[in-house]
């Protein structure tokens, strides 16, 4: 797809609490042989504290986007995030999140769920809205605080974590423009879950080759005919980060060396944040990224879906990286946790109230 | 008794079919079964399965696969015995044509797993143990041959090295074999130091969880010269059953039911272990290859680690030992597999099987139920 007139970005952040458990804690508690989730290339994640949530860290992660797009919090005209992990069932996020910022009354907003992909259609629609002239700017979310049973294989990489980004017309403030987008949807449930269960279902090898590699495979190969690219035209790759290997194994099948990878692969140090994953990883990219350079971004979302986006840099970006926190900060602001307090910050045990 | 012949053959690649159901996979399989034998109509269907009940939620498999297959109202039904039921599959079909009852029966194979997690199928393939004293304490099918494979390793003195040429010599053959699930070849390091599953087993020691489908057309004398050039006698078929609880077995290290079923086949075919060119047998586990070597009477007890790490049972060695790559490497679609064994030794004394060839005049099949709770054993001859 490509809009009428080009939107950009014109500002990112991201906001990754400072809590991280090792996951050799995490194979040790369940029995797990040690090592197991070194085949996963994840050797630690973030875990958010007693008094964080998907709101809160939605917060901190648009609050770093508005500093690094400078704008009046006021003149932002939708604001959306993309989660599955509600602190309300019924009650939307953004509203709490718009208020705390300034955005809010004149505002469209929603929380939008589609798994991991969910803020990626934020952006699809706030690229519309923007060119369409509807609106100025537009702040889109990903973040979550994901779920996973304790002992399921998902506890070594269901992190915390987000992202944010101000979307804004190409020229009217932006550092950088998407050149163009290509989506793939289908119905694939390989990840669900269901009203009142607490944790999700995942059907194993079926989130890899008929999931997560086939519909990032489709989006990325659609979006190189679509925009007449090649592998050779991206300086960068960045795709969702379900875990360490699967964006470097769909990265191989296209063809991608892995020097174009690695520098927007975050989940081995943080686990993955779903909503945030291919989104800090591109905040991440942006930070040393050089005017001119070519970034692919491909989120996905289980059920399935995925987005690949061609993006292109452009001049005064440098200058925004050092205005508010950087993804590289976040990484090594960090303080490990025992198994213990992990399962008391994410409300695996419940203190009795007498 | 009528003498019984192979003479149709049809198999699907074993794998992770996301696309194909389980009828598909049988019709798949049905079908070039019915080409191999110019498209002859078949008189009876006897389908092995063992999980389209607890994982599919389907009885009454016969009917439906017979339907879905094109074979039109004949006389159809599904055998279970665990992991043995297209051992069983087979004796039953071989009953039906030697007792005179029909005289072209197709004897069909099928499972499909892998649209299930991991811990369904696991607990479906449990049900092979004692539900009310094993499973109810909560060991899985995995746990129980773990305990076997200890008591080798321990009575025997061999070390975790030594276990591991199993899987390397399966891997081997399996790479050749174009219906295999695991074709690649692995190292003895790679399979001590796989992923441990139930201490001592480990990933590498395990078969894998897969899918197919597998059919045989078997024929009485009279048909058999009609319906195929290079027909393959059933010579002798046995089956043997034991306590399914563990705990009431007097040896963990023999498998009564692979001892008794075989000497009824051999008795029946009129051979000798030493007379057997190819074996097709049902290695779960690592631990029950070796142990099904010896239960057949080609290697002594404890033994036959070493042998085979000294080029025994190898291709070009009698008998070639599951040229195929046996359930450790060509997979093991459950209900299916021992029609597969069956399938690939004919078509080794036919001549036209794709892998790891062995020219040979005999070959043997056996498929296990359980823990050698139920054992069929298939003799062939050219």
């Amino acid at each position: 797809m490509k809009p009428v007139n080009d939107v950009g970005i014109a500002g990112w952040g991201v906001y990754i609490p400072k809590y991280r458990i090792k996951c050799s804690e995490i194979e040790a508690m369940w029995g797990f042989q040690p090592g197991y989730c070194r085949n996963l290339n994840v050797y630690e994640k973030a875990v958010a504290g007693v008094d964080e949530d998907t709101i809160t860290i939605g917060y901190e992660a648009a609050k770093n986007a508005l500093r690094r797009a400078k704008i009046t919090p006021s003149e932002v005209g939708a604001i959306y995030v993309g989660t599955e992990s509600k602190p309300y069932a019924v009650k939307p996020s953004i509203t709490v999140v718009g208020e705390a910022l300034g955005i809010t009354p004149e505002t469209l907003g929603a929380d939008l769920e589609f798994a991991c992909r969910a803020a990626s259609e934020a952006i699809e629609a706030s690229i519309g809205l923007i060119a369409s002239d509807m609106i100025k700017y537009s702040l889109v979310i990903g973040a979550d605080t994901a779920q996973a049973s304790p002992g399921d294989v998902l506890e070594f990489t269901a992190s915390s974590g987000g992202a944010a980004y101000v979307l804004a017309k190409r020229g009217n403030n932006t550092v950088a423009y998407f050149e163009g987008s290509f989506s793939y949807i289908t119905d694939t449930p390989d990840f669900w879950r269901r009203p009142r269960s607490p944790y999700p279902y995942h059907g194993e090898q079926f989130t890899g080759d008929p999931a997560y590699f086939h519909h990032i495979i489709s989006a990325v190969k659609g979006l190189m005919e679509f925009l007449g690219l090649r592998v050779s035209d991206f300086d960068y790759a960045v795709f969702h980060q379900p875990n360490g290997r699967f964006p470097l194994k769909v990265a191989s099948k296209l063809g991608f060396p892995k020097d174009k990878v690695l520098p927007g692969l975050i989940t081995p140090y943080i686990g993955n944040t779903y909503n945030g994953s291919a989104l800090i990883g591109l905040a991440a990219v942006l930070e040393q990224a050089k005017p001119g350079q070519r970034i692919l971004l491909v989120p996905f979302g289980s059920g399935s879906g995925s987005d690949a986006y061609s993006i292109i840099v452009g001049d005064g970006i440098e200058e925004r990286v050092d205005l508010a926190p950087k993804v590289k900060d976040f990484l090594e602001n960090k303080e490990y946790i025992s198994y213990s307090l992990y399962a008391k910050f994410r409300g695996l045990i419940e203190k009795f109230e007498m | 008794m009528r003498k019984v012949y192979v003479v149709g053959i049809g198999l699907t690649k074993i794998g992770r079919f996301f696309d194909k159901g389980l009828r598909e996979l049988f019709a798949e399989a049905a079908i070039k079964a019915l080409d191999d034998i110019g498209g002859e109509k078949v008189q009876a269907l006897v389908v092995g399965n063992m999980m389209s009940s607890s994982l599919g939620e389907q009885n009454n498999l016969g009917a439906i696969l017979a339907d879905y297959a094109g074979l039109g109202g004949i006389p159809a039904f599904k055998v279970e015995a665990a992991c043995g039921s297209g051992g069983v599959a087979v004796y039953t079909g071989y009953s039906l044509v030697a007792s005179g009852l029909f005289d072209i029966v197709m004897v069909g194979g099928v499972e499909k797993q892998t649209e299930y997690p991991t811990r369904i199928v696991s607990k479906g393939l449990a049900q092979a143990s004692d539900a009310e004293y094993e499973l109810f304490y909560g060991i899985s099918f995995t746990g129980l041959n773990a305990l076997v494979m200890r008591k080798y390793m321990e009575t025997y003195g061999i070390s975790r090295d030594e276990m591991s040429v199993w899987p390397v010599l399966m891997h081997k053959n399996a790479s050749k074999n174009p219906y295999a699930q695991l074709p690649f070849e692995v190292t003895i390091e790679q399979v001590s130091n796989s992923m441990l599953i139930a201490d001592p087993i480990r990933l590498l020691d395990s078969s894998p969880i897969g899918d197919g489908a597998a059919a045989l057309v078997l024929a009485s004398e009279k048909y058999a010269r009609k319906l195929s050039d290079t027909p393959v006698e059933i010579a002798g078929v046995g089956l043997a059953t034991d306590h399914i609880y563990i705990a009431y077995r007097d040896d963990l290290l023999k498998l009564k039911a692979t001892i008794n079923a075989s000497k009824v086949a051999y008795r029946m075919a009129k051979v000798e272990p030493s007379q057997i060119d190819v074996v097709e047998e049902h290695d779960a586990f690592t631990v029950l290859g070796y142990m099904n070597l010896e239960d057949l009477g080609f290697s002594e007890r404890g033994k036959t680690p070493k042998e085979i790490a000294e080029g025994r049972f190898h291709p070009g060695d009698k008998p070639t030992v599951n040229p195929s790559g046996g359930l450790k490497a060509r997979g093991h679609p459950v209900g299916a597999t021992g029609v597969y064994q069956v399938a690939e030794v004919a078509m080794q004394l036919r001549g036209d099987y794709p892998g790891v060839k062995v020219n040979g005049e005999i070959g043997l099949a056996q498929s296990i139920g359980g823990l050698g709770t139920t054992v069929s054993v298939t003799i062939l001859r050219r």
